[in-house]
């Protein structure tokens, strides 16, 4: 035996890899080019790319801001790179970007629409964050009563009046439901908050409001129109059909028969149908509909078909949040005794409801995206007034401009949107496994 | 003495109606119900008397009056001169013909981007990425406008195809002229055409179906059903003896030749597009508005399928994929038997909505003056006659039931892709 | 609410009654505007008063226009809508509310402009609307008068060589839809045996997008709107108007049936603008001829200075200087708004007074 031995007795220094897997080339070789086809691939989109840039570039940044016609505009373009093509003419965005977002409400009165914004990101904010300060919970409960009357205007006793028959409706169900029992005080409570409402509220504010007469300067919703208006199509829609949703989903789990049968037809009915004639409805039947002598002006009607609209995509959402319960949470609720609308109150809904954010935020983001919608029934939202804007005589002939911001100004909200919707999946997902 | 008797009848007193859970769902009910048919009443009513005041009372004899205009893409023959009715059933056909364009174009391309984003290729991702945010994200009715603000700046105008030194040409051996009014391909047309049958005569709903075209499809039926024989009597062989005869050129000549003879036949010809006075004439053409619209539509919803797709893919646990592989088959094979069967059933439902969603936003062709049901019975009919409510409650009956159509076939689809699941 | 009363100034006692009924009509609307959509049972009850009354009582005149149409209506940067339809509809406001500013724009459509007049949501209509015989019969309004005698036209591209609209077989067609165009143009290529394709537009900023971009080789609409559109163009010599003149277009401003004291008030407004350039009379010149009564029996009427034409509409004695003093009468609005010294530069033609060979003609007030 010789001592001729194979074996390594110490470690090898350690190599660096080849130059074809590491840093750039490597990563570019993984994930760029890592085989014919993948190669084809990021080619054309590469040329893709720059065919897109090389247009869009230079019309963004090679641009007018400064000018107050389309024509002088183009007289600019011409002194400076000798041809109008392919230089965006912005000064249009520069003189109406406060028209699109605000559309006529009255210029002085700016703070309201924009405190009521604010005031809406801290009332759904509880909701929405897990973190946010509990405090804004009373902005969230007064910002149904507030919001109409920062943005509409008038006496203060109107939404006062309004909030007084919900307290009125708790306050009966209260004092009756030791007396009579659950369903009698409901009905009992509902009747008298209506009475309240069609009867008495009326008078009383008349009363108070002669008396002590506080209030801000009202503003008609014709004056309102741009951004300002999807926004607040939008919210009033989604704020107000939900409570609408959740009777609905509820009719439509129910074992009652009729109550099934009318829940699954209005919601089928409506989802049935485009947006466009619900709209269609709003401007040329809703005043058909009802008593003669009625009259809502046009963007509250539109605001009324939307909120139908929108329940019924709600009450789907909803349904899904309660179909994704386990039964056990029914089963549960049953066992402690609970009856129906108590098991519903404490048990189901606070667990359905929290699931289907990420639904209603995604009905809330199809809903903005659907107000431009009313452009085609002559509201002045921003592709209405892009319209508007283009038939003055200063600024006829241009577009892509207006295209391109009322675009990317969508774009901002919606993305924006869809990206905490994404988060708050993320998020129940690991509550829930 | 003492007999045993019934336990005292519990007498029915009017507060069980509310108390006792055997009545009470029966109260509830009730009430719901005289609530439904009050409020129906009321709207009704109020429509009554609104329509007396007005002096409109309903009437849909407006339908058999003269349209007076006309419209520009249509399958059927059409003029100003035909009933209003008539109009909306070419304007129902045009929705039909978009609707179906775009699920189709919107399935392919949907299905497409959703494989890609999942694509190894960090920029082809990246840039599907982009398409999908971009497009859910800003409104439908945008893009309609956008799209055909497009095709209309960035193609050439017919005249442009006039002149010694045209600034463009036609494309595909100068068969297919593509202007920004539309796209014009050539037709086929019939020397020895065997004419038409016409169905319901003369009235409103009439339509011509080509006895050519009937023709061909038997024959082309035919030849299937004789291609499926042969395959069927190939099986069997190779069943018995164990070789597979070739038949692929059996059947290639089974399918080609009957075809090919009918036509030389009936004489078949392609009629070319030709640039005559202001436009192209000859051949058949589909207008911006069709193109734009589907374009829009399709792109649109895609951006929505593709998501679904994807998360369809991404739902099928990798363990799947990983035993397939173990089972020896190749990528493909996976995916075609193992992963995409199992990621339709996750894909189908919301699928479903996004065509129903298609549809509905087809009626935004107003937008972009595409004579759809909602340009023609929403649109100018409404407008010239004054009927609002026949026109809007009729348009909103057209929509539900081509949604509930859709539904139907969709769910019926769904649910025979569910039983394999057993 | 109640500044906002204040602010409409003193009014006639009778119309304290329906301040009152209105203000619970308001709020109303405020719990409507909350959700609760079974208050519009209540409304039920408040009768429809007199067009005139709700007006005074809302201290605001409803006037539908366009959603936008180059020198008739359109709202500058400031909100501010401009333009001659508009220009009516502050006459009427001034007359009846001594307040040109006192007026709600409300932006209509092609489609909804009668359903929003026939429901009450707007008071008049001043939106280049033709006056035919079903829209005034059959579908219940009065057209008032005629502010502007129409006609359709056709532009076509200078290059294309054409001379004549009987010469457009076979082209393409830009129609504004939703107007009595389309129905003119499938009149008027079917009855010269021609055929055309037509491409119905919603707006006619888009329409005229398309024409310029060479999408169709014709646009069609009155020869107003033509001559406005034309005017904005990069080159607007490029394009020429075809002679022909295919229908008879008369624009003027519209009421529901029923309410003839209401409809009175916009004729006569009308009439005094135009009454007041036959006489003479001027934004400028105004202030003194109203001062006292002069020479000429007829402005003397039109002014208030003589007789009691006012109080026979209901309105103050100065009701026509307050509408004419708004911009003018109905020469200066024409010349200020659409008038050959604007971007527009339509000439008067068919809409010189009948003085001058036109066909503006104003009935005496007597």
């Amino acid at each position: 035996m010789t001592d001729t031995s194979f074996v390594r007795h110490e470690m090898l220094a350690e190599q660096a890899p080849p130059l074809t897997s590491v840093g750039v080339i490597g990563w570019l070789r993984a994930n760029l080019f890592s085989n014919w086809w993948n190669s084809i691939l990021t080619v054309l989109s590469l040329v893709f790319i720059v065919y897109i840039l090389s247009g869009l570039i230079p019309w963004t940044f090679q641009s007018v801001w400064v000018a107050d016609s389309l024509n002088e505009c183009r007289e600019i373009m011409i002194a400076t790179w000798g041809d109008t093509h392919g230089h965006a003419c912005w000064a249009v965005i520069r003189e109406r970007w406060l028209q699109l977002t605000f559309g006529f409400y009255p210029s002085e009165l700016y703070w309201r629409p924009i405190l009521a914004f604010v005031l809406l990101i801290i009332a759904i904010g509880p909701v929405l964050f897990p973190g946010f300060p509990r405090q804004a919970l009373y902005v969230t409960a007064a910002y149904p009563f507030l919001m109409p009357w920062l943005m509409w205007g008038g006496t203060i006793w109107g939404p006062l009046m309004v909030a007084a028959g919900f307290a009125i409706g708790y306050f009966a169900h209260r004092f009756i439901e030791p007396i009579l029992g659950g369903l009698a005080a409901l009905i009992i409570a509902v009747l008298a908050a209506l009475i309240w409402w069609l009867v008495l509220s009326g008078p009383v504010a008349g009363a108070l409001g002669g008396a002590i007469p506080i209030g801000i300067e009202p503003v008609e919703s014709r004056q309102f129109g741009g951004f300002m208006l999807s926004i607040m199509i939008g919210v009033v829609a989604i704020g107000v059909s939900l409570p609408i949703g959740i009777v609905l989903a509820l009719g439509r789990q129910s074992d009652l028969l009729i109550v099934k049968a009318i829940c699954v037809g209005f919601i089928e009915f409506i989802r049935g149908v485009p947006l466009i004639t619900l709209l269609f409805v709003a401007s040329t039947l809703l005043n058909i509909f009802l008593p003669p002598g009625t009259n809502f002006d046009i963007i509250l009607r539109v605001m009324i078909m939307v909120t139908l609209f929108a329940a019924a995509y709600m009450a789907e959402v909803i349904r899904g949040g309660l179909a994704a319960l386990p039964k056990g949470q029914y089963e549960g609720a049953d066992s402690l005794g609970l009856d129906y609308w108590q098991s519903q109150r404490l048990i189901i809904m606070p667990q359905a409801l929290k699931i289907s954010i990420p639904g209603i935020v995604s009905t809330f983001i199809g809903i903005f995206k659907d107000t431009v919608l009313v452009s085609i029934i002559g509201l002045l939202d921003p592709l209405g007034l892009s319209n508007a804007i283009r038939a003055d005589a200063a600024w006829n002939g241009i577009y892509w401009e207006l295209f391109a911001f009322i675009g990317a100004m969508f774009f901002i909200f919606c993305f924006g949107m869809s990206r905490y919707s994404m988060y708050l999946e993320r998020r129940l997902r690991t509550d829930h496994r | 003495m003492t007999t045993l008797t019934d336990p005292p009848k519990e007498s029915f007193r009017l507060s069980m109606l509310i108390y006792d859970t055997r009545y009470r769902s029966m109260t509830i009910q009730v009430v719901a119900m005289m609530g439904f048919m009050l409020l129906a009443a009321w709207l009704i009513n109020n429509t009554l008397t609104n329509l007396a005041t007005l002096g409109k009372p309903i009437d849909f004899g407006f339908f058999s009056e003269p349209a007076s205009y006309d419209i520009n893409q249509r399958l059927l023959e059409y003029d100003s001169r035909d009933s209003h009715l008539r109009a909306s059933f070419v304007g129902l056909l045009n929705t039909l013909v978009v609707a179906v364009l775009g699920c189709i174009t919107a399935t392919v391309v949907g299905v497409l981007v959703g494989v890609l984003r999942l694509s190894p290729n960090w920029l082809v991702a990246r840039l599907m990425t982009i398409y999908v945010e971009m497009f859910r994200n800003v409104p439908v009715l945008l893009w309609i406008v956008l799209v055909m603000a497009v095709l209309i700046e960035s193609l050439p105008a017919p005249r442009a195809f006039r002149g010694e030194d045209p600034a463009a040409t036609m494309s595909f051996f100068d068969s297919v002229a593509v202007t920004n009014r539309g796209v014009y391909v050539p037709e086929p047309l019939f020397s020895r055409s065997l004419g038409d049958i016409s169905v319901f005569g003369e009235a409103s709903l009439r339509f011509n179906i080509s006895l050519d075209l009937i023709l061909i499809l038997i024959v082309l039926g035919a030849s299937i059903f004789a291609i499926r024989w042969n395959s069927k009597r190939a099986n069997a062989i190779q069943e018995a003896t164990g070789d597979r005869p070739t038949t692929w050129h059996v059947n290639l000549g089974l399918l080609v030749v009957p075809t090919a003879v009918v036509l030389v036949a009936l004489g078949f010809h392609l009629g070319y597009p030709a640039l005559k006075g202001f436009n192209f004439q000859g051949g058949t053409h589909m207008r911006n508005s069709l193109i734009a619209l589907w374009l829009a539509l399709s792109l649109y919803t895609a951006a929505f399928i593709a998501e679904i797709v994807r998360g369809g893919i991404l739902a099928i646990s990798k363990g799947q994929t990983e035993a397939a592989g173990a089972l020896g088959l190749r990528p493909n094979r996976i995916m075609s038997l193992v992963v995409l069967p199992q990621a339709l059933r996750v894909i189908i439902p919301p699928l479903i909505s996004n065509y129903l969603n298609l549809t509905k936003n087809s009626s935004l062709a107003i937008a972009v003056g595409y004579m759809d049901i909602t340009g023609t019975l929403g649109g100018i009919t409404m407008n010239q006659t004054g009927r609002e409510l026949e026109c809007v409650l009729l348009l909103m009956l057209v929509y539900l039931s081509i949604s509930l159509l859709i539904s139907a076939v969709m769910n019926w689809y769904n649910n025979k892709v569910k039983l394999v699941e057993r | 609410m109640p500044s906002h009363y204040r602010e409409t100034g003193p009014e006639a006692d009778e119309t304290a009654f329906i301040r009152v009924e209105n203000q619970e009509e308001v709020n109303m609307k405020k719990s409507v505007i909350l959700g609760a959509l079974a208050v519009a049972g209540l409304a039920a009850g408040a009768a429809h008063a007199a067009t005139v009354d709700d007006i005074k009582a809302r201290g605001k005149l409803n006037c539908g226009v366009t959603t936008g149409l180059v020198g008739f209506a359109a709202p500058d940067a400031a909100g501010e809508w401009m333009g001659f339809d508009v220009g009516v509809c502050r006459a009427v406001a001034a007359a009846v509310l001594d307040d040109p500013t006192a007026v709600e724009f409300v932006p209509t459509t092609g489609k909804t402009r009668f359903t929003a007049l026939a429901s009450g949501e707007i008071d008049m209509l001043a939106r280049n609307t033709t006056w035919t015989f079903s829209r005034d019969v059959d579908l219940k309004f009065t057209f008032v008068g005629v502010n502007y005698y129409d006609g359709q036209g056709f532009m076509v591209p200078r290059e294309l060589g054409v001379s004549s609209a009987k010469d457009l077989d076979g082209a393409t067609v830009c129609i504004q839809t939703g107007t009595t165009t389309e129905l003119n143009l499938a009149d008027f290529f079917r009855s010269n045996n021609i055929s055309y394709e037509p491409v119905p537009i919603e707006t006619n900023a888009e329409a005229q997008q398309q024409y310029l971009a060479g999408a169709c080789d014709v646009f069609t609409t009155d020869a107003s709107g033509l001559a406005a559109t034309r005017a904005t163009f990069e080159a607007p010599d490029d394009h020429v108007l075809l002679p022909e003149i295919i229908s008879k277009e008369p624009l003027g401003p519209l009421v529901r049936h029923g309410d003839d004291e209401w409809g009175d008030i916009v004729r006569w407004t009308l009439n005094a603008l135009i009454t007041a350039e036959e006489l003479g009379v001027t934004s400028a010149n105004i202030g003194d001829m109203a001062a006292a009564a002069g020479n000429n029996p007829e402005v003397n009427r039109l002014l208030g200075t003589e007789g009691n034409l006012g109080e026979m509409l209901g309105l103050p004695a100065d009701w026509a200087v307050k509408a004419i003093s708004v911009a003018g009468n109905y020469g200066e609005l024409f010349e200020k708004n659409i008038g050959e010294n604007t971007p527009i530069g339509l000439a008067r033609g068919l809409n010189a007074q009948w003085t001058d060979g036109g066909l503006i003609y104003s009935p005496p007030f007597r």
